[in-house]
């Protein structure tokens, strides 16, 4: 879990262009979106599509959306459990 | 041409330079890529936008330039949001970005366009993003033209202002397409200020390509 924790900060870091964040700044369970990292609904999209092209990973209910990029720990959660 | 508008301050980017009112305020050496330069640019003036890391090229370079244009000036202690207008015009529109987009949907077995990269295939995204940055709910229009087109450009600001329909417009040309970059930004309004350049297509011409 940690591996792969570590493997997707840096994927989104890279697919968000957050330029001026490192990976030791995500906290594993700090909410993406609002007070945490501060992604807005465009990067809610870029997610679904990181999940879809490095992971092979379809989020086919939206609402699903709101669990699973909770935090970093949650979206690998669902990796984990998902991935073929 | 008479008028009674005057620009107030230029910022103009290209060539890894940056000239503030027709001087010259920053040079970049270290890399011949425009990101690079933008980015260098960013930091140097201290332009604290997490979100210029997420905007296209173009909007990047329109971002620098209407940062720096308007650290001469605080435009919005002196106009209200509604009376600021924004005109811009470029050539290349947003190609440098649509066609980044284009190639994410080219192959059907390998689809995975860009949400991020798709709300820049438009000009005026630019004219969005220094409008929300700088709260202002002016007049805007974005005009795609083969070169500036100063007559046109100084006629259609100057009717902006006259018919009061703004009292201030940030103005210009910011164009991006494989690596060839350009920003001339500008403040028109009716009073002496700053420059205190007769707005008319002649002193245009002097002062953008004089750099």
């Amino acid at each position: 879990m940690d591996a792969l924790i570590d493997k997707l900060k840096g994927e989104i870091i890279e697919q968000l262009n957050l330029e001026d964040v490192k990976k030791e700044d995500i906290n594993n369970d700090a909410p993406l979106f609002g007070d945490g990292l501060g992604l807005d609904s465009i990067d809610a999209l870029e997610l679904i599509v990181l999940l879809e092209k490095n992971y092979g990973i379809k989020v086919a209910n939206p609402q699903d959306g709101k669990k699973i990029f909770q935090s970093i720990r949650t979206m690998a959660e669902y990796i984990q459990a998902n991935q073929k | 041409m008479s008028t009674k508008n005057y620009i107030s301050a230029i910022c103009s980017i290209k060539n890894g330079k940056v000239f503030v009112n027709n001087t010259l305020d920053y040079t970049f050496t270290e890399s011949n890529e425009p990101i690079d330069f933008f980015k260098s640019v960013y930091k140097h003036y201290q332009l604290n936008y997490p979100k210029f890391y997420k905007m296209d090229s173009l909007s990047k370079l329109a971002f620098i330039a209407s940062e720096i244009l308007l650290k001469t000036q605080a435009i919005s202690k002196e106009h209200t949001p509604e009376n600021i207008a924004i005109i811009i015009a470029n050539s290349a529109s947003s190609l440098e970005i649509d066609t980044e987009h284009q190639q994410t949907i080219n192959d059907k077995a390998n689809y995975f366009p860009s949400p991020a990269n798709f709300v820049y295939t438009l000009p005026n995204i630019l004219i969005g993003e220094i409008a929300i940055r700088n709260k202002i709910k002016g007049e805007n229009t974005f005009f795609i033209f083969d070169k500036f087109d100063t007559l046109f450009m100084s006629s259609y600001i100057n009717s902006l202002l006259n018919s009061k329909k703004a009292s201030i417009c940030v103005a210009g040309w910011v164009d991006f397409y494989e690596n060839h970059y350009e920003a001339n930004l500008y403040l028109v309004e009716n009073s002496e200020k700053g420059l205190k350049s007769k707005h008319t297509a002649e002193e245009l011409n002097k002062r953008i390509t004089n750099n």
